[in-house]
């Protein structure tokens, strides 16, 4: 029983990674509840074996001790025994999230952790909301960090705020092309550049393809970021960057991947279906999406797969 | 004519009282006999009703043998100038008052004190805590505790703050005091935590034996904690040994629930305008059922949201 469970445990999915918990902490709990759910079942029946044993047989006078074949009861598959039928189970991690960090992180379980090399080489793009408070900085960059300097915010306004963005995303797009190593004097090469499907391939620093500002009310305010190649400490100096750029400072108080690839927050399970049933689900209908993503971006010659939304940019003109 | 037979008499008290200073000052060369020996004469210190200065009856502090020294001066005789320069006409230090400021330059005590950095403005506010502090001796009492407490941990810059609260330790028995810190070394603590549990909680030392037992067992009982866990949480809130256990025992079930559950509960009641733990407002949430209560009645009835709603909501965190 515990087998066939493992036989559909094999693939890529999401969960929602709460803030405040490591990511190590997150796969071990999930590696625990599927080993829960794996080894339940019920015990199996006394088993018996065949053993040769002497006995005495025959009628009162001639007694002889001969060999006969006894089915006796044996504990050697007892459940207490031998232990549970699986001790551990192959949990991979994508890309990872940091402790302050919350948002959608894919996990792959047994052989879908090859699936996971296969994401990472996609290169594909992630989605992050970010909160950030004018007027302080601090050293991590984080709301809670020590402090380093406070600052009157009352001249920053949205235009302001659009105007640095969209300067930002613009640097972006030029250091893209540069990374990706196209020779943009191919035609193929300016027609992927002109549907904005340039990404580089390779390694390369953190590349922001998309930036926005959601909602602005000062202190707060709140962005869409698109991104790749991205750690989320970036991301925290990102926002105080912002900030000086806006002649004040600034901190980040959230980040929050909202799509990683082609796992959004709805393919994302909560902290009440790590289970194994809603994983396995989940796994099953994840299936079919990165089978497709995944040939499309390892067709050859094709340096960059696109997803079915364009970036941000592009969008907006 | 009565008024100015007052100031008269009051006067010529001031004057007699000066000059007999005046003498005794070339007696005794050292005015601290005087503060020391006005200190030991004065009636308790009464600080709830601001009362203003009496005139002191300075008959009885007058010996009767100096009265025949004094020479018979008619007040409006006048005064040769060096004469005038040796009077010192302080004023007498009152018997009965509200602060010490009246006394701390004439009490030895008073001034090591403050020069330890101990708040006296705030201790004469408590009623007998001025008493106690001018009756003791610094060499005898003080000394030897100061001594103590800093054998214990305390630097000297937290000496200063940790009597102003914990001024009562120099009523404690010295024996005492050192039980104490041996029992908390038998239970294991190491000498660094007990001087930071002393910083942290001042009146800890003021437990007994008994109580300290009493309390330590409480919390490992009630948390079910193992010890190691009760020292560590004891050590980081020391102030729970010293304050009221009774908003303890009423929320015990929050305790021993997990704190991302709680956290995760109270944002969403946030966020909905509904955390109300007040009971003497309306709409108010019992803390017992806000933890004990499954996700779908918690959901319906207290947070009055579907499920799928707090599921939307977690996702935004």
């Amino acid at each position: 029983m515990g087998s066939c469970a493992l036989a559909r445990l094999q693939g890529l999915f999401a969960v929602y990674k709460p803030p405040g918990l490591k990511w190590k902490h997150l796969r071990d709990t999930v590696e625990l509840q599927l080993l829960k759910g794996v080894n339940a079942g019920k015990p199996p029946a006394p088993e018996q074996r065949v053993r040769f044993l002497l006995g005495p047989v025959g009628s009162d006078e001639e007694k002889e001790l001969t060999l006969t074949a006894t089915s006796v009861p044996t504990l050697t598959n007892h459940p207490l025994v031998c232990g549970p039928a699986f001790t551990s189970l192959k949990v991979g991690v994508g890309h990872r999230l940091d402790a302050q960090a919350s948002g959608v992180l894919v996990l792959g379980v047994g052989h879908g952790r090859r699936l996971l090399t296969s994401m990472y080489n996609a290169h594909l793009t992630k989605d992050y909301t970010i909160r950030g408070l004018l007027g302080k900085a601090t050293d991590d960059f984080c709301e809670d960090g020590q402090l380093v300097e406070k600052s009157t915010y009352d001249h920053v306004t949205r235009e302001k705020l659009d105007r640095i963005l969209a300067l930002i995303q613009g640097s972006h797009q030029k250091a893209l092309v540069m990374y990706s190593n196209l020779d943009l004097q191919t035609q193929e090469a300016y027609d992927m550049a002109v549907r904005g499907l340039i990404r580089p391939m390779d390694k390369s620093p953190m590349l922001v393809t998309g930036i926005r500002c959601l909602y602005f009310a000062p202190p707060e305010f709140l962005m869409e970021v698109q991104c790749m190649h991205e750690t989320q400490k970036q991301l925290r100096r990102l926002v105080h960057e912002i900030g000086l750029e806006l002649k004040t400072t600034a901190v980040c108080s959230q980040v929050r991947r909202t799509r990683d690839g082609f796992f959004t927050l709805d393919d994302a399970l909560l902290r009440t279906q790590w289970d194994l049933h809603s994983i396995q689900d989940a796994i099953q209908a994840a299936a079919p999406r990165v089978a497709a993503q995944l040939e499309k971006s390892l067709r050859p010659g094709h340096p960059a797969a696109s997803m079915s939304r364009p970036a941000l940019g592009l969008q907006r003109a | 004519m009565s008024s100015g037979n007052c100031f008269l008499q009051w006067g010529f008290k001031a004057y007699r009282t000066s000059s007999l200073r005046n003498s005794s000052q070339s007696a005794n060369p050292s005015r601290q006999e005087i503060g020391s020996a006005q200190s030991t004469l004065l009636p308790s210190v009464n600080e709830q009703t601001p009362k203003t200065q009496k005139i002191p009856s300075l008959d009885s502090e007058l010996p009767l043998e100096a009265l025949d020294d004094l020479p018979s001066l008619a007040p409006l005789q006048p005064v040769s100038e060096e004469e005038a320069i040796q009077i010192i006409a302080d004023p007498p230090l009152p018997p009965d008052t509200f602060t010490l400021r009246d006394y701390v330059d004439h009490s030895e005590t008073l001034q090591k004190l403050v020069h330890l950095g101990v708040d006296l403005s705030k201790i004469e506010k408590h009623p007998e805590a001025a008493n106690l502090l001018l009756r003791l001796d610094f060499e005898k009492d003080i000394k030897q505790i100061l001594m103590f407490l800093k054998d214990l941990g305390i630097e000297d810059n937290q000496l200063g703050p940790y009597l102003t609260k914990n001024y009562a330790i120099f009523s404690e028995d010295l024996e005492n005091l050192k039980t104490r810190v041996a029992y908390l070394q038998s239970k294991n603590f190491s000498k660094a935590q007990i001087a930071q549990m002393v910083r942290n909680a001042p009146f800890l030392l003021s437990f007994s034996v008994e109580r300290l037992d009493n309390r330590l067992g409480f919390f490992q009982k009630e948390l079910e904690l193992s010890v190691k866990k009760t020292r560590d949480l004891v050590v980081r809130l020391p102030r729970l040994l010293t304050g009221s256990l009774e908003p303890v025992k009423e929320n015990m079930k929050v305790f021993n629930t997990r704190l991302f559950k709680v956290k995760e509960r109270h944002l969403f009641l946030t966020y909905l305008g509904r955390a109300q733990y007040d009971p003497t407002k309306p709409n108010y949430i019992s803390l017992d059922k806000f933890v004990s209560v499954p996700d779908e009645i918690f959901c319906e009835e207290i947070a009055k949201a579907s499920v799928q709603d707090f599921e939307k909501f977690l996702k935004t965190l």
